[in-house]
């Protein structure tokens, strides 16, 4: 029979479930978001609520059996939010744990292999935030950016931002998921915002906006149009390099 | 600052600037100090692109366009008619911050038309990169050209703010050069690359007793060579570029195919196609060169000097040399992995990352990525199915070009398209 797990959606709650799969011997399982949890017609489902020190001694044990970069790639992986990514992860878990010898980047083995590329898709989204993410000066001073990624990458880019961008208040926020992070030249904390209906995160309105903004924003399309080369023009490339679907925030590609 | 003039300033000046392809903002580890602004990013950071597909990762501008020399090549060639204009330093300072700020860009690539005088000119770039540093506590990315001719004292400035310095020797034949820019002389594009190298050393050598040395130019220097403008062959293009990696050290060499901008009769003319596939494959041999420990005359040499353009370098080179070949993916060292046609270094790294846990066969190839389409024909694995067939050069290369598809292809196939492309 398999049993249906169900957790908080949280990485830690993940982790909280891998140390309950070990402590109770748990075999043949599904584990589901809780939010997500599909309606099972037979069979019990189990919720498991997170608990920070069973997932540190998960965690903690993965550190020892292997190296930061598969950890991080487990970490990543999860981020991706794909179906049932939660199952290879457990399985990956499994098997590093299971082996004496350091299997955290064995690509033979399925889902580790599946982890690395996952993660790999996870890296590439955070790579493209911190290059299209686009701040506006807000009337208030703050520098304010929309996006709206793929993957739930903002925890991973927190401190590129921070390092970078450490005199200005600035605020990242993610449309699509409605939380943001705000770095208040102190340090950085998640927060959710709440937005009139009428605002629109892809137009730069003077209520909002510094007055300066739209012109340096003009200076950046100039710019941007200035250095093109006609005599080598390549749209297939240049697409592959900036998808379209990112196009709605990026400045530059603004009408 | 005056938003209309401005504007009028960047679109010429950046403009001008769009020729030199470097837009590199890797490899300087400079790091944000005392809460300033910006952090440069080890591995760099392509901002956008433009619509030829080249990476917008700094503000590249000309300081001025204003220009004493005639160079046949240049867009802002003395005797073109053109408009001319000249940024104010603190407009270029106002710019990259206000960029920067918003995250467009990593940095600033600042060049120059040399107006006056050598000296002159480079004072003023230097100005730029030195307000930024020490007035702005700006840690972003700075890219300087080097004006031929500067003063010694000035390089040495340039390389304290700048993470990287370039001149570009432009032409690479001494014959083209004396054809296209006779006021030059390549003499002159050598100098200050030897000067900055002896700094770079010597920076590095001080700090290793003195921990609170400045950095010198920390991204190293590049330069540029235009391909296709002269008649010079790949030979003479790799092997230039290959004194220029050893004898000065540098980071990067850039080709750039030539883009026709005037109608001197000395050069291809207006409407001439660049040469983006002849660039493209200099580029793999300068990564085969960088990354792959292939020495250049193996890849072109007196009796081979051009690439094929219809298969990459690597292939060419597997082809000329079947006897190295099959190569065992279980046993082979780094070296000859790296050496098999479709095998990049990041699937060597896999290759070797997989196989200590055990022994790897096709559908293991497979799944790690591996291009096998091509790749298949030089290696051998765990698995008694392999090409078996003593197949001649000539048959390896049609059998993977029938199987590839190339955006380039319709540039070698001769058959008739029944429906049009």
């Amino acid at each position: 029979m398999i049993q249906t797990v169900t957790y908080d959606a949280t990485f830690d709650g993940l982790l909280t479930v891998v140390f309950t799969v070990y402590e109770l011997k748990l075999k043949d399982i599904v584990i589901q978001k809780q939010h997500q949890q599909q309606q099972v017609l037979f069979g019990e489902v189990l919720y498991v609520m997170s608990d920070k020190d069973k997932a540190d001694r998960v965690w903690k044990k993965l550190k020892e059996k292997t190296k930061n970069k598969a950890t991080y790639k487990l970490y990543a992986a999860f981020l991706s939010e794909t179906q049932g990514v939660e199952n290879i992860i457990l399985q990956a878990v499994q098997y590093i744990l299971a082996s004496k010898e350091n299997v955290g980047l064995d690509y033979g083995h399925p889902a580790v292999l599946k982890i690395s590329k996952l993660a790999k898709s996870v890296g590439r989204e955070k790579h493209r935030m911190e290059a299209f993410v686009r701040f506006k000066l807000t009337k208030d001073g703050v520098y304010f950016a929309v996006v709206s990624p793929d993957f739930d990458v903002l925890s991973l880019i927190s401190n590129h931002f921070k390092n970078r961008y450490a005199d200005q208040q600035w605020i990242i926020y993610d449309w699509k998921r409605n939380y943001g992070l705000f770095y208040d030249l102190h340090k950085v904390e998640v927060i959710h915002l709440e937005f009139n209906s009428n605002f629109d995160p892809t137009q730069t309105s003077d209520e909002i906006f510094a007055p300066i903004e739209l012109e340096f924003q003009q200076l950046w399309k100039d710019y941007f149009k200035s250095t093109n080369i006609e005599s080598r023009k390549n749209t297939k490339l240049h697409i592959q390099h900036v998808p379209k679907r990112y196009w709605k925030y990026l400045s530059e590609k603004q009408p | 600052m005056s938003f209309d003039r401005i504007q009028e300033k960047l679109k010429i000046l950046a403009d001008a600037a769009k020729y030199d392809v470097s837009c590199s903002s890797s490899g300087s580890n400079r790091k944000n100090k005392n809460k300033g602004l910006g952090d440069a990013s080890k591995s760099g950071i392509c901002h956008t692109y433009t619509q030829d597909g080249r990476c917008v990762s700094l503000l590249k501008i000309l300081l001025t366009n204003h220009c004493i020399f005639d160079c046949a090549y240049c867009v802002t060639r003395s005797s073109n008619d053109i408009k001319r204009a000249a940024f104010k330093v603190q407009e270029v300072v106002d710019l990259t911050l206000n960029f920067y700020r918003r995250n467009y860009i990593e940095g600033l690539f600042l060049s120059s038309g040399i107006f006056k005088n050598a000296d002159y000119t480079m004072e003023r770039l230097v100005a730029v990169a030195k307000k930024l540093r020490l007035e702005e506590n700006f840690n972003g990315y700075i890219h300087l050209k080097s004006i031929p001719g500067a003063s010694d004292e000035l390089m040495r400035e340039a390389g304290l703010y700048a993470d990287r310095l370039s001149v570009n020797i432009e032409i690479p034949t001494k014959q083209g050069l004396k054809l296209l820019a006779p006021d030059k002389n390549q003499a002159d594009f050598l100098k200050p690359m030897q000067k900055v190298k002896n700094e770079i050393i010597q920076y590095q050598s001080e700090r290793k007793i003195i921990k609170s040395t400045p950095k010198y130019a920390p991204a190293g220097q590049s330069t540029q060579m235009i391909v296709g403008a002269t008649g010079e062959n790949d030979l003479q293009i790799m092997k230039t570029s290959n004194f220029l990696y050893k004898k000065y050290g540098m980071k990067r060499v850039y080709y750039s195919g030539y883009i026709p901008i005037s109608h001197d009769h000395r050069l291809p003319q207006i409407g001439t196609p660049v040469p983006v596939m002849r660039e493209n494959r200099l580029y793999q041999t300068d990564w085969l060169y960088r990354f792959y420990g292939f020495d250049i005359d193996e890849i072109v040499n007196e009796q081979h000097q051009f690439l094929d353009l219809d298969i990459d370098p690597k292939l060419s080179w597997a082809l000329r040399n079947l006897h190295e070949f099959p190569v065992d993916v279980n046993k082979a060292d780094k070296r000859m992995l790296a050496r098999i046609p479709g095998v990049g270094m990041t699937s060597v790294a896999k290759i070797l990352q997989a196989r200590k846990h055990r022994n790897l066969n096709w559908e293991h190839l497979k799944k790690l990525g591996i291009a096998l389409n091509r790749a298949q024909y030089f290696m051998t694995c765990a698995s008694s199915k392999f090409e078996r067939k003593d197949l001649t050069a000539h048959q390896i290369k049609g059998l993977i070009q029938q199987q590839s598809t190339s955006k380039y292809r319709s540039n070698f196939n001769n058959q008739l398209s029944l429906f049009g492309a």
